[in-house]
């Protein structure tokens, strides 16, 4: 009888990761899709610690398993109501690397436990794909969130593609003859296997930088689904297996759709050639020409008398977090009847999305979110693109340069503008690490100065207007 | 490969789940809006977060006297429950802001 509600318990965990996922990906039911989903995952959670069985025992050590929750509960709660919006890619980098880190624990502990009871093949296949999958997920997630917030710096050698893959092929050799040997034979080597798989994960995300994060995070992401789907073969348990393995396929559909945007295959993501080019390029690439800055009070007056000011919102919006200023400063546009939109580049940000929920905590009315190629199609007959802490996106290197990292990469095309303003901090290359020559052209003006103090006092010039 | 065969047909319940759901995932993020793309990414990342059923699994069977076992077990629920509350707050802190004006 218990056994039988766990299984609906199940049932219902697995149908509301279906739903949930699925009202995620409309605005109107999005919440709603994320609480459903942590509703089912609650009750399955509660269904296991309760109501599991194997052997007709049930589960102990309820003293450790509350305290557990309890502790991840009360931490993770914490830290994700104390992160900024600007923090939130490492956020989810980091909460994925801990759910990689769970799985592989999970294999160690199966493992440790088959020495005693004997093997069953499928189980060690099935344990050592968790083990690798999961330890790759952890150690890659950890080093995607000290890259993101700037703890670990780019870092790239020769023939590091060499080395990645003699690891990997090494693991899944040691691997493979633990499974044709036993686990018996030599347990020392699983140890080693959990080894070269953080090792992997470290040398995996390393030298890739700059725009190619989001992808690497999306497909840590459905890493950690897939090692998740391996506890659930294990155990034959549905929910596991489902949940895994939705977000498995999805995360590896999000990926490739990222790398589309970013018209790139994702074999060229993975190999790391955006880091390892980077130092060449950045000191061989035409280096800079003149400049021109121009003054608040001037910024103020050609926006205030334009028909049309389209926003290119960047990173540089983000760490500053002027996105209420930025908000502030187009209703007063709008109340001069100057017509207000913002071009929102897919990989702008540190992630895909990045500025539409940075821009709709400050209430911006999705309306006005103009996305890429209705942008490109606008630029053409807008007066003046304010381009707020954006670099990569509007480099026209893409378009131009072929020796370019980015090149091929979509752009906003914003030279296509009369008039293009833009805001920085300083005349320092983007994430990317190029020089960007839209900064050179004759029709762009600098306007330097942190986002949000930039805009706060360009705000104040145009209400005086 | 009769060994391959006689495993497909032994598991035949799992795989027939496992390829269903590769093709249920792809068509649930088919049609995602790019504004939705990290709240669901996000989303995502905590349902994964089902693996601390396993972790649970794993620390309920370990006997009394099984410190190592305990242990690992111990922090594995707590990553779990890190990935999983952690990741539908953050979710929820995003979709938020993504509340109609009134």
């Amino acid at each position: 009888m218990e056994l039988n509600i766990l299984v609906v318990c199940y049932l219902i965990g697995s149908i509301t990761f279906i739903v949930g996922l699925k009202m995620l990906s409309n605005p109107a039911s999005a919440r709603k899709g994320n609480l459903i989903a942590a509703g089912g995952m609650g009750i399955a959670i509660l269904g296991t610690i309760f109501l599991y069985e194997e052997d007709g025992s049930r589960l102990g050590n309820y003293g450790w398993i509350f305290s557990a929750l309890l502790l991840g509960s009360i931490v993770g709660t914490l830290m994700a109501k104390r992160v900024k919006m600007t923090a939130m890619p490492e956020m989810v980098s980091l909460f994925n690397g801990m759910g990689g880190a769970c799985a592989a624990l999970i294999s160690v502990i199966e493992f440790r436990h088959m020495l005693h009871v004997g093997v069953d093949q499928t189980s060690l296949l099935i344990i050592l794909l968790g083990l690798i999958i999961g330890s790759v997920s952890f150690s890659g997630s950890m080093i995607a969130w000290g890259k993101l917030n700037g703890r670990v710096k780019d870092f790239a050698f020769q023939g590091q593609h060499i080395i990645n893959l003699v690891i990997l092929v090494l693991n899944l050799a040691i691997a493979g003859y633990l499974m044709i040997a036993g686990p018996a034979a030599v347990p020392l080597f699983f140890y080693l296997i959990i080894f070269l798989s953080l090792l992997y994960g470290v040398f995996f995300v390393l030298p890739i930088g700059g725009a190619d994060m989001p992808v690497v995070i999306s497909l840590l992401n459905s890493f950690t689904g897939v090692a998740a789907a391996c506890g659930g073969f294990l155990y034959n348990n549905k929910v596991m297996l489902t949940g895994g393995i939705l977000v498995g396929a999805a995360g590896t559909l999000l990926t490739i759709l990222m790398c589309k945007a970013m018209n790139r295959s994702l074999k060229n993501v993975l190999i790391g050639s955006f880091g390892g080019k980077k130092s060449v390029s950045a000191s061989q690439g035409p280096q800079g020409g003149t400049y021109k800055e121009l003054s608040l009070s001037d910024a103020a007056m050609v926006m205030s008398y334009a028909t049309k000011v389209m926003i290119v919102p960047g990173y540089g919006l983000a760490v500053a977090q002027a996105q209420h200023v930025c908000h502030e400063l187009e209703k007063t546009l709008e109340s001069k009847g100057v017509e207000v939109k913002y071009a929102i580049h897919p990989v702008a940000g540190r992630m895909p999305g990045h500025m539409n929920v940075l821009l709709a905590e400050a209430d911006v009315s999705y309306d006005k979110l103009l996305e890429m190629e209705q942008a490109n199609e606008e630029f053409k007959t807008t007066d003046v693109v304010l381009v707020l802490g954006a670099n990569d996106v509007v480099n026209p290197a893409a378009k131009t340069d072929p020796s370019s990292p980015i090149y091929g990469m979509p752009i906003l095309e914003v030279e296509e503008a009369k008039l293009i303003i833009v805001n920085k901090r300083s005349m320092k290359p983007g994430y990317a690490g190029i020089e960007n020559q839209l900064f050179f052209q004759p029709k762009t003006s600098m306007l330097f100065g942190d986002a949000k103090k930039a805009l706060q006092d360009l705000l104040a010039e145009v209400r005086n207007i | 490969m009769e060994q391959v065969l006689e495993w497909i047909a032994g598991h035949q319940e799992m795989i027939y789940v496992v390829v269903l759901m590769i093709f249920v995932g792809i068509e649930i993020i088919g049609k995602v809006p790019s504004v939705l793309h990290t709240p669901l990414m996000s989303g995502a990342n905590a349902i994964h977060g089902v693996v601390i059923i396993g972790a649970i699994i794993v620390m309920g069977k370990a006997e009394e006297g099984n410190t190592i076992a305990l242990i690992l077990g111990f922090l594995a629920v707590i990553l779990g429950t890190l990935n999983v509350v952690g990741g539908f707050v953050v979710t929820d802190r995003m979709l938020e802001m993504f509340k109609k004006k009134k």
